[in-house]
């Protein structure tokens, strides 16, 4: 029997946690049954919890507004941005009202409030709805960031992330709802799998114990995909050996949890599908630098999408998208070249 | 044919269609029309068949909007349209090719298959896919067209739904205290994805413009002739004296949002399909529909044919 989807694990964590705290609302678009939002993640919530659903106008600037009223009034309210490129609409409310309540009023007022946005290309959906906006809110203060990975049950995670008393985004990769959760040790012949860190930061993905491994690559969310097909490939062609390390953290990043891993491994990547410039992947080669400098054999590599619009046509999209290819080019770089 | 006043809150039941193609100009209205309609069937054709990639949203029930209003549009206007925008494209060039093959990605796509179904951009005109960007975006081209002295008029073609954005209202302001030649068309069609306007109006929209003291029409039924009646001195108007108009027209989503996704009952569909203005339209000019259509029809699949035979789209100057 499979694993349930990831999309169902979502549409599950939402039902746990409406179930057990009669604060929790969601709003967004197009969340009422049976369309339970555009990519079904509030499938038979709006019929279970009819008080509790708001299926809003197209008003994200205010209704993100609103949801951070609803937290200052003690709620704990989940927004849905239907496409992340839409978060653009609010920003404002999110930057400079939700995050700063929590300390810009000389003590700290928690503020659960919890934004899930869709993010990502690779469904030929276009410039307008594919990008991957993550970067654009890094180091806001009391504003965190987590990614939906394969790995890590959203059931536990919402609940965490609703009660942390800063305003927490979730980033979901559209491409990731109709998968399969990892659940098995073994992910397939190949690798396994395990959490790491005292709070199961981080999935840890190997061939075989890592002692000193050939490679670390940082991969988040949908990126984990063409990590395993390079490192995969890297291992065949080349007796490379990979370890991959998956956060549900974006920012800020939990280092601590990793640090041994990366002073062992020769070479380490950090890989994203949002594009370079002010990355989240060069916000982790920022911190790993200012912790291990010296230590490091190789100066490491941040790979990212081509810095440029996501074309709409598949052939094109492609082009623009990072590959495994990517991956597996980095991976292998210079170690096969000396 | 009437304009709806304000009291009617709901414009869910779209008024008996008496579908006229306005008679000086029949032949060149239902060939838009037909071309229109049979394109976005192709193009759902195409998407069953799993020939597309990505998604699109088409406008059947809502092309003799478009074609309406096209012919009462001037060279230096400019149109801002919105992801349901193939209908608007078309009504104003007639490009079929240049649109599939645009969707599909192939050599000879209007915007080198970078752009898609929601994002092109040829002489005077413009589409994006994030509702909400093209009233204000129109407002500055309406500014400029304003500016440089001439006739021009800014359009932009909405959904009821997209009036959810505040920066509509924010707009109908501006444009209102600076005079701006700005026609904001509203394609009413009381559906935005899977919601209905009950739940995310209050209030008209006619109400809305009135606040800002722009005039507001409201339109119901689909005869050319007389929306061309309506609508062409009031944009006469406005090319002599500057200042925003809107015009709502009363009218129907027959298709689902984008590609499958309906949660409308078939009941539902099927009495929109009733009062759709094909049928009336084939009734009341038999021989030129069916012509019309004949013609349509094989120019289509001309191009269905001929468009999965072309080469991937090239972009040249990507970065
Ligand atoms: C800012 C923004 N929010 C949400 C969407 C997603 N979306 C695309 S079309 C649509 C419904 C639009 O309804 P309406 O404006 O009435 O146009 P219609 O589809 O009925 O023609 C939604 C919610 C979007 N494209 N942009
Ligand atoms: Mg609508």
């Amino acid at each position: 029997m499979h694993a349930e989807r990831i999309v169902e694990n979502l549409n599950r964590a939402h039902h746990e946690l409406f179930g057990r705290d009669p604060a929790v609302c969601l709003i967004g678009e197009d969340l009422l049954d049976p369309y339970g939002g555009a990519f079904k993640v509030s499938r038979d919530l709006s019929t279970r919890f009819p008080e509790r659903v708001l299926s809003a106008p197209i008003s994200e600037c205010a209704f993100t507004g609103m949801a951070c009223g609803m937290a200052l009034a003690g709620e704990k309210p989940i927004v849905e941005i239907m496409f992340g490129d839409f978060i653009g609409y609010a920003f404002d409310p999110l930057w400079n009202l939700a995050a700063k309540s929590v300390s810009m009023y000389g003590r700290r007022v928690p503020v659960h409030l919890l934004v899930r946005c869709t993010v990502g290309g690779n469904r030929g959906f276009g410039a307008t709805h594919s990008q991957s906006p993550q970067k654009h809110f890094l180091g806001i203060p009391d504003l965190e960031l987590f990614e939906v990975n394969p790995f890590h049950d959203n059931v536990e995670l919402l609940g965490e992330l609703i009660d942390r008393g800063n305003p927490v985004l979730l980033f979901e990769n559209k491409t990731l709802y109709s998968r399969h959760r990892i659940q098995d040790d073994d992910l397939d012949d190949l690798f396994s799998w395990r959490f790491i860190g005292p709070r199961q930061e981080f999935a840890q993905i190997y061939i075989e114990e890592p002692e000193s491994p050939d490679a670390v690559i940082i991969a988040p969310g949908s990126v984990v995909f063409p990590a395993l097909e390079a490192a995969r490939r890297a291992f065949l062609d080349h007796e490379m050996e990979t370890v991959i390390l998956t956060p549900a953290q974006l920012h800020p990043f939990p280092l601590a949890p990793i640090l041994d891993d990366l002073a062992r491994a020769k070479r380490i990547l950090v890989i994203e599908e949002g594009i370079a410039g002010g990355s989240w992947a060069e916000s982790v080669a920022t911190a790993i630098y200012s912790h291990l400098w010296g230590r490091l054999e190789n100066p490491v590599i941040c790979l990212h999408s081509k810095t440029s619009i996501i074309p709409c046509a598949r052939h094109l999209e492609e082009r623009v998208l990072l590959q495994s290819g990517h991956v597996f080019e980095a991976l292998i770089g210079e170690s096969v070249r000396a | 044919m009437h304009i709806l006043h304000g009291s009617a809150q709901r414009i869910s039941v779209v008024p008996p269609v008496v579908p006229i193609a306005a008679p000086e100009s029949a032949e060149a209205d239902i060939e838009a029309l037909f071309l229109i309609r049979g394109f976005e069937r192709l193009l759902l054709d195409l998407f069953s068949r799993g020939v597309l990639n990505g998604t699109t949203h088409t406008c059947l029930g809502q092309e003799y909007i478009p074609v309406a209003l096209s012919p009462l549009f001037e060279a230096p206007d400019f149109i801002f349209s919105n992801h349901r925008g193939h209908g608007h494209y078309l009504a104003r060039f007639g490009d079929v090719e240049g649109l599939l093959l645009e969707i599909m990605g192939r050599a000879g796509g209007v915007c080198n298959g970078v752009g898609g179904s929601q994002h092109l951009f040829r002489d005077g005109f413009l589409s994006t896919g994030v509702l909400g960007e093209s009233v204000p975006a129109a407002a500055g081209m309406a500014w400029s067209l304003k500016r440089r002295g001439g006739r021009g008029i800014a359009v932009a073609y909405t959904g009821d739904g997209g009036w959810g954005e505040g920066s509509v209202y924010e707009t109908l302001n501006m444009a209102s205290l600076w005079r701006l030649p700005l026609l904001v068309v509203v394609e009413n069609n009381a559906m935005a994805q899977s919601s209905h306007a009950e739940q995310y109006r209050a209030g008209t929209i006619e109400d809305r413009a009135h606040a800002f003291g722009v005039r507001a029409l409201r339109i119901g039924g689909c005869d050319l002739a007389e929306i061309r009646n309506l609508v062409g001195p009031e944009i006469a108007a406005m090319r002599e004296r500057p200042r925003p108009l809107v015009i709502e027209f009363a009218t129907q989503r027959l298709g689902p949002h984008s590609k499958g996704d309906d949660p409308r009952s078939p009941e539902l569909v099927a009495e929109l399909w009733r009062r759709d203005w094909e049928a009336p339209l084939r009734e009341r000019h038999p021989a030129l529909c069916e012509r019309t259509a004949a013609r349509v029809g094989a120019r289509l699949e001309e191009l269905r044919a001929t468009a999965l035979q072309k080469p991937l789209s090239e972009w040249t100057d990507a970065r």
